[in-house]
């Protein structure tokens, strides 16, 4: 029955309001209004009967507005029939709707009202019990709609900001549920201290929209000290945040309020806090818990104290476990089976000293490798990939030719590091970025430009101008020598083409181009033939922070201050994909070494994995505690690493969704990660001018990847970075801005010398 | 409306409504209180937003400091103006106004045509460019860890660890390789900084050095003894260095000798085995000697002196050799000598002047002899600044270390009597020596004549050839004599030339390298006329201001008591006796360009160089 009868919920012409559905009608809670605080709440369900209101009519015709936009016109028809015959059928009615139209959550769960404080399991047999009994169909007030791109299903969550309680009880509230929970057994209270977050914010923003600047100010004054001390940089934006007009501006906060907070809460938890709120008739808090919190229920022991410190944090609370449970592709594409040609004469001089079967079994091995499908790798076209070119047949037989030569690397065998410091970069040095090959370095900068080197003895060189292109012989074998300009060569080249510092530089695997993205809201294509820019792609209409190449070329990735990540292809001048879902500014993408699937940080502090068919975001991972600034995938695809401000580099198993490893020592941001590339060794360089050395193998191996783990999702991280470290190697003072490791293994640094 | 940026004690900052509307009445606007507060409210927000926006700014820029442009482009995106004129790189000082609340950011006025018509043009920005280096190999550091506290300073107290890394930051800038001399043995403006930096940590009264004297010293010693690798090349100036070096151990010893037991024997050691080893380069020798006269006559005495004679030899060998490739080598030749010259001198004159105190400790009778001496000391300081009046006090320190200090070999040495010393070290400097006391220019500012002086120096060699024996008096000397005001003041040295002379023949005798010398001295004899005229005429007066350096009492006696057979010295060093005083004579402006003497004209800012600068037109 609808009952939003609260005269101060002004209906906007934009606004249609939507009764929430009531599919038992004995559930409400018209009777617990003893408080009487609530003037009036969404949740004060009137019970059905008496005649209908001028207001419900209003709300029939808003809720049928709203099914005909949605195209559900069997609804639409039910019940414009429905209402006609009166208000006794809006219950079906309605359910009708909502299931028909929406394939919302089940009708069992809907019913989980504070009334009906056992759920019978069977109703929902670990599944999630979303708290969204009360749906309003009402658009957001500030026209955006809000909701999670990854929960469809629920209908756009709204902000009931604007019931009011009495502004100055919040406190008591909200002191109430801590007592609560601080006289909660220990099991239940580390559990249960989630909570403290998300709500005191809600309630703070929920003051401060309402106007009482005061009482928003005192309850800040008097909370804010009992939030986990990763939130400090989030309380700092709030406490600044105390006018209504402010909050128009504040896209992230837009997002929090419109987005639900998730936490992972044990049953038995769960249970003790409803009956508590049902005890105390504490509506504000429930309506709170209800609409702006997702609580993801599990069965089974609470979680300690460090399973939660480790998994929360972020500005959206935890990953949902069923988001993580999406399969995701993680194995390597096929490789393309090149004949390797075998005159080389590394292949002959070994050849002498073995027998001449070594080589058969030694190109067969190589086949074979190749040709054995991993059981977790994509379709080989899942998404279509660019053809190979001949060149880049040359370049992977030169990459197998030196993979050989690859230097093993382990706990007893680290890398040699060789450092590229950048001197007399008083513009500021903002991105950097080498070839697979290690042959060519190029360099962002604050003052707009790219600069290209050549690391090798090769210089740069341009193509020739299109008259003197002509007078060449296209015949000859070295035309590709003879389109080349000699009077050009030198060792760098600038590019000049942005209106602002240039944030993510990234070469494509053929090496022909490279990618820039800036703070001017562009993404460049430039030619490393010619030395212009190509293309400039617009879409991020605010700075972009970072743009990787696919590994496979054509497709690219971009990231930035609009809080989506694009996929592009160099070919479009439009993005290919949206990637939309996080809270805040996306600060850096990566591509998966299968090309399937895309990586992004953000600030956040969640990283996301969005799959590159369909668009959808496949895995949330949380745990940091400061904006994302670095990932990497290893190269098997099976584990991202991720860096962040916090200064701790997390690891995660992409399959099981999981948390697998902290490697704490960094004292300062984290720019760059990168694996060996045999994925034995992760090294990480950071603002604190050391590049440090980890062994990832180890830190792979000793995971614990039994079923109970990888179903509820809950890790146990043993404290074992300093047995992980390898090494701490430092510049004098040079940031380590970005690391590669050569075909051959050999670590690459590089950085600008700070001499301050 | 930066007014109140950065006020610690609230959690942000706050514009207070005065503020705002006075801004606002600044543009013409009245505002009621209500309205300047929520203006105030508001833009204090908006503060904030941009300053937390422009945080994301400097995050991905890897940058630690927020700067003016990060701010500017936050304001850029939320569609403000931005705030122009603030985009300089350093920091900019936020001054309080003492009369009323008022901060404001130092602007200072610039003189836009002194800067355009400035002619120290300064450097462009360099290019920005890469530079690679193996960090690592294998994991392993193949240099030190970089920027890791070298061990030596390890075991520092917090404090003074930060105080090292300043001094570092400050004065080795990039270089990382404090106190390890060796590594920047090429580079003398880097060495010459060190000093500086030792220098002032050795006068920094709130430092206890304690042990770390020892390791200072070291480093200083490396400077003043060891071949420089800037040595090399003769365009380097490093004889003021090693001359720079010389007088900072000095001050180290006078100041700090005291908390190292031994030290100066230590010094004087390795000094001494610098000087006694002929295969050292000339300018280890150089640095040797210096050091010696700047630790004090009594080191000189006791180190140079005894070992003069066998050192001679080497020299002269060097300096009588007049081939070509032996230029280089020979010009430096020619500043041992005249380190030892000026070392020398300055024995004699302090030794007379202690025998002068003595005597008159005993007689203490005689004003004009009390006035001499303390005209002297008074004047000293400007003459020869720091060694000489701290070489008076620590006499006690120096022979408190010997006795305490073990090993002494020094003990045997007996003192030579200064009439003696004054012979032999004749026999070996000949006139130069004589000259250095002779031709002190007693009449005040008047200077001598110049063409007497040359007059002089052809009729010096005139007149000892032909008798070697019988000339028993230099001519400058008798001179000098007559000019000297107090000439006759002290008759009390009269007695003692007679024994001295007595002593004399047979030391010199025994000691110099008798023929060589001779046959070389007229070998050259051509020469030095011309040269000696060419530098007088520019330098007509000597610069050698000490007007009553020798006490006539001194002078006296050595004008009684004259050389011996040999000490017709060799003539050409005759001709060169105007140069010491050449105060004005940067060496490094001629150390390779022989006969343009008299083209340099810049003055010389270290009274140092002045001293042992002895230029040598060959």
């Amino acid at each position: 029955m609808a009952a939003v009868q609260d005269g101060q919920m002004e209906l906007d012409a934009e606004k249609e309001t939507k009764p929430e559905i009531l599919s038992d009608g004995t559930s409400n809670l018209s009777g617990n209004t003893a408080s009487g605080t609530l003037s009036s709440s969404p949740l004060t369900a009137a019970p059905a009967g008496g005649a209908p209101k001028m207001e419900d009519q209003q709300t029939l015709i808003a809720v049928l507005q709203f099914l005909k936009r949605n195209k559900l016109t069997d609804s639409v028809e039910i019940l414009r029939r429905e209402a006609g015959l009166g208000e006794d059928q809006e219950d079906s009615q309605a359910t009708d709707g909502s299931g028909g139209g929406k394939g919302d959550v089940d009708g069992g769960d809907a019913n989980s009202l504070l009334s009906r404080v056992s759920i019978t399991s069977a109703a929902a047999p670990q599944s999630v019990i979303i708290f969204h009994s009360i749906i309003f169909f009402y658009s957001y007030r500030f026209g955006k709609v809000g909701g999670a791109d990854d929960q469809p299903d629920v209908s756009v969550v709204l902000s009931a900001y604007s019931q009011q309680g009495d502004p100055s009880l919040y406190q008591v509230y909200y002191s109430g549920l801590k007592n609560f929970i601080e006289s909660v057994l220990d099991c239940h209270r580390a559990e249960l201290s989630q909570l403290f977050y998300p709500l005191f914010v809600h309630m703070y923003l929920e003051l401060v929209y309402n106007n009482h600047e005061n009482e928003a100010k005192a309850f800040f004054e008097k909370f804010s000290g009992d939030q986990e001390c990763y939130y400090q940089d989030d309380l700092r934006v709030l406490c600044g945040l105390t006018k209504k007009e402010h909050l128009k501006g504040n896209e992230v906060l837009l997002d929090f309020r419109t987005s639900r907070f998730v936490l992972r809460i044990s049953r038995d938890s769960y249970q003790l806090l409803k009956r508590h709120l049902q005890e105390r008739h504490n509506n504000q808090i429930w309506n709170i818990i209800q609409e702006h919190l997702y609580i993801d229920i599990f069965d089974g022991m609470p979680r300690s104290k460090s399973q939660i410190d480790s998994m929360s944090g972020s500005l959206a609370g935890e990953g949902k476990r069923e988001v993580n449970k999406a399969k995701v592709f993680h194995g390597l594409l096929k490789e393309p089976e090149i004949e390797v040609p075998l005159d080389d004469e590394d292949d002959e001089a070994e050849n002498e000293e073995g027998k001449p079967k070594k080589k058969k079994t030694k190109k067969d091995s190589l086949g074979s490798k190749s040709k054995k499908q991993d059981p977790n790798a994509p379709q080989q076209n899942r998404i279509p990939l660019p053809e190979l070119k001949d060149s880049d047949k040359l370049d992977k037989i030169m990459y197998m030719k030196e993979s050989t030569k690859r230097i093993r690397l382990g706990p007893e065998n680290l890398p040699s590091i060789c450092f590229y410091t950048f001197l007399n970069a008083y513009q500021g040095l903002t991105a950097v970025d080498f070839t697979d090959d290690s042959s060519l370095l190029a360099g962002g900068f604050a003052d707009s430009t790219v600069r290209v080197w050549s690391v090798t003895p090769k210089k740069l060189r341009k193509v020739k101008s299109a008259a003197d292109l002509n007078m060449i012989d296209k015949e000859s074998d070295d035309v590709l020598e003879r389109i080349m300009d000699e009077k050009t060569a030198s060792e760098s080249k600038i590019l000049y083409g942005h209106s602002g510092p240039v944030y993510g530089v990234s070469f494509s695997p053929d090496r022909n181009y490279l990618l820039s993205s800036s703070e001017d809201g562009t993404v460049r294509l430039w030619s490393l033939l010619t030395f212009t820019c190509l293309v400039g792609y617009k879409g991020h209409n605010y700075p972009v922070w970072d743009t990787q190449f696919s590994p496979f070329g054509y497709y690219f990735v971009s990231g930035g201050h609009d809080r989506v990540a694009r996929l592009w292809a160099t070919d479009h001048y439009q993005p290919l994909r949206i990637f939309a879902g996080h809270l805040a500014d996306v600060t850096c993408t990566r591509f998966h070494p299968n090309s399937n699937y895309v990586a992004t940080g953000s600030t956040d502090r969640t990283i996301r994995l969005w799959d590159v068919l369909n668009g959808n975001c496949v895995r949330i991972f949380t745990g940091h505690k400061g904006p994302i600034h670095s990932l990497a995938f290893s190269p098997n695809g099976k584990f991202l690493a991720s860096g962040s401000t916090d200064g701790r580099v997390l690891l995660w198993d992409i399959g099981h969704g999981l948390m697998i490893g902290e490697l704490k020592g960094h004292t300062d941001t984290i720019y760059s990660l990168k694996f060996s590339r045999d994925g034995e060794i992760l090294a990480s360089g950071s603002m604190d001018n050391t590049v440090r050395l980890w062994n990832s193998m180890k830190a792979f191996d000793e995971v614990e990847t039994d079923d109970f783990t990888a179903t509820t999702g809950h890790i146990h991280l043993p404290d074992n970075s300093q047995e992980l470290l390898l090494g701490t190697y430092h510049s004098k003072s040079t940031p380590v801005t970005h690391l590669h490791f050569t075909r051959r293994n050999l670590l690459l640094a590089a950085g600008a010398y700070n001499s301050q | 409306h930066q007014s109140s940026t950065g006020r610690e004690e609230r959690r942000f900052a706050e514009v207070p409504r005065e503020s705002i509307k006075l801004m606002a009445e600044s543009t013409g606007v009245e505002l009621s209180e209500e309205v300047a507060a929520l203006l105030a409210e508001d833009v204090c927000y908006r503060l904030r937003e941009a300053t937390q926006n422009s945080s994301q700014f400097m995050r991905h820029a890897k940058r630690r400091k927020l700067s003016v442009e990060d701010f500017n482009r936050a304001l850029r995106w939320s569609n403000t103006e931005t705030v122009c004129g603030y985009g300089a790189q350093d920091a900019l000082p936020f001054r309080p106004l003492k009369e009323g609340e008022l901060f404001f950011v130092e602007d200072r006025e610039i003189n836009l045509v002194e800067l355009a018509l400035a002619t120290n043009i300064p450097k462009g920005c360099a290019e920005t460019m890469v530079r690679v280096h193996v960090s690592y190999l294998d994991g392993k550091g193949n240099l030190e860890p970089q920027g890791t506290v070298p061990t030596a300073v390890q075991s520092l107290s917090e404090d003074l660890l930060k105080y090292y890394q300043q001094i570092t930051r400050a004065i080795l800038g990039e270089d990382p390789h404090l106190m390890k001399v060796k590594s920047v043995s090429h580079d003398l403006d880097q060495l010459n900084r060190l000093l500086h930096m030792v220098k002032s940590l050795v006068q920094n009264p709130y430092l206890y050095l304690g042990s770390y004297v020892r390791s200072l010293v070291s480093s200083v010693m490396y400077c003043i003894l060891e071949p420089l690798a800037a040595s090399i090349n003769p365009l380097n100036d490093h004889w003021t260095l090693r001359d720079y070096a010389a007088l900072l151990l000095s001050h180290i010893f006078w100041t700090h000798g005291d908390l190292v037991s031994g030290l100066y024997h230590q010094i004087l050691l390795s000094l001494q085995k610098v000087l006694s080893d002929p295969v050292r380069p000339l300018c280890s020798h150089y640095g040797a000697v210096v050091g010696l006269h700047a630790l004090g006559w009594k080191a000189v005495e006791r180190v140079l002196y005894p070992h003069l004679p066998a050192y001679w030899a080497n020299l002269q060998a060097v300096l009588d050799d007049y081939s070509v490739s032996n230029a280089q080598v020979k010009a430096d030749g020619h500043k041992v000598y005249g380190a030892i010259l000026v070392a020398v001198e300055r024995l004699l004159k302090m030794k007379a002047l202690s025998l002068t105190l003595a005597a008159e400790g005993s007689s203490a009778g005689l004003p004009g002899t009390t006035t001499g001496a303390v005209g002297f000391r008074e004047n000293s300081p400007g003459l020869s600044p720091p060694p000489e009046p701290l070489s008076e006090p620590p006499l006690g320190i120096a022979s408190h270390l010997q006795a305490g200090g073990a090993g002494c070999q020094w003990e045997e040495w007996t003192p030579v009597s200064l009439p003696a010393m004054y012979c032999e070290l004749y026999s070996f400097f000949g006139d130069s020596l004589a000259v250095r006391f002779s031709t002190d220019p007693p009449l005040g500012g008047a200077p001598p004549p110049g063409p007497c002086q040359p007059l002089e120096g052809r009729k010096e060699p005139a007149s000892s050839a032909p008798n070697l024996e019988n000339t028993r008096k230099m001519p400058q000397l008798t001179a000098s004599m007559n000019i000297s005001p107090r000439q006759d003041g002290s008759p009390r040295m009269e007695p003692q030339p007679p024994s001295l002379a007595a002593t004399v023949p047979g030391r010199s005798l025994s000691r110099s390298s008798s023929s060589s010398s001779v046959s070389r001295s007229r070998s050259s004899s051509s020469r030095p006329g011309r040269s000696t005229s060419q530098s007088r005429d520019i330098f007509p007066k000597s610069r050698f201001p000490l007007p009553q350096a020798g006490p006539p009492a001194f002078s006296f006696i050595i004008g009684g008591r004259q050389m011996g057979r040999r000490c017709l010295g060799r003539r050409f060093q005759t001709s060169f006796t105007p140069t010491p005083p050449l105060t004005t004579l940067p060496p490094r402006a001629y150390a390779h360009k022989l006969p343009v003497i008299g083209r340099v004209s810049k003055p010389v800012r270290r009274w140092t160089c002045s001293h042992y600068s002895l230029h040598l037109p060959l």
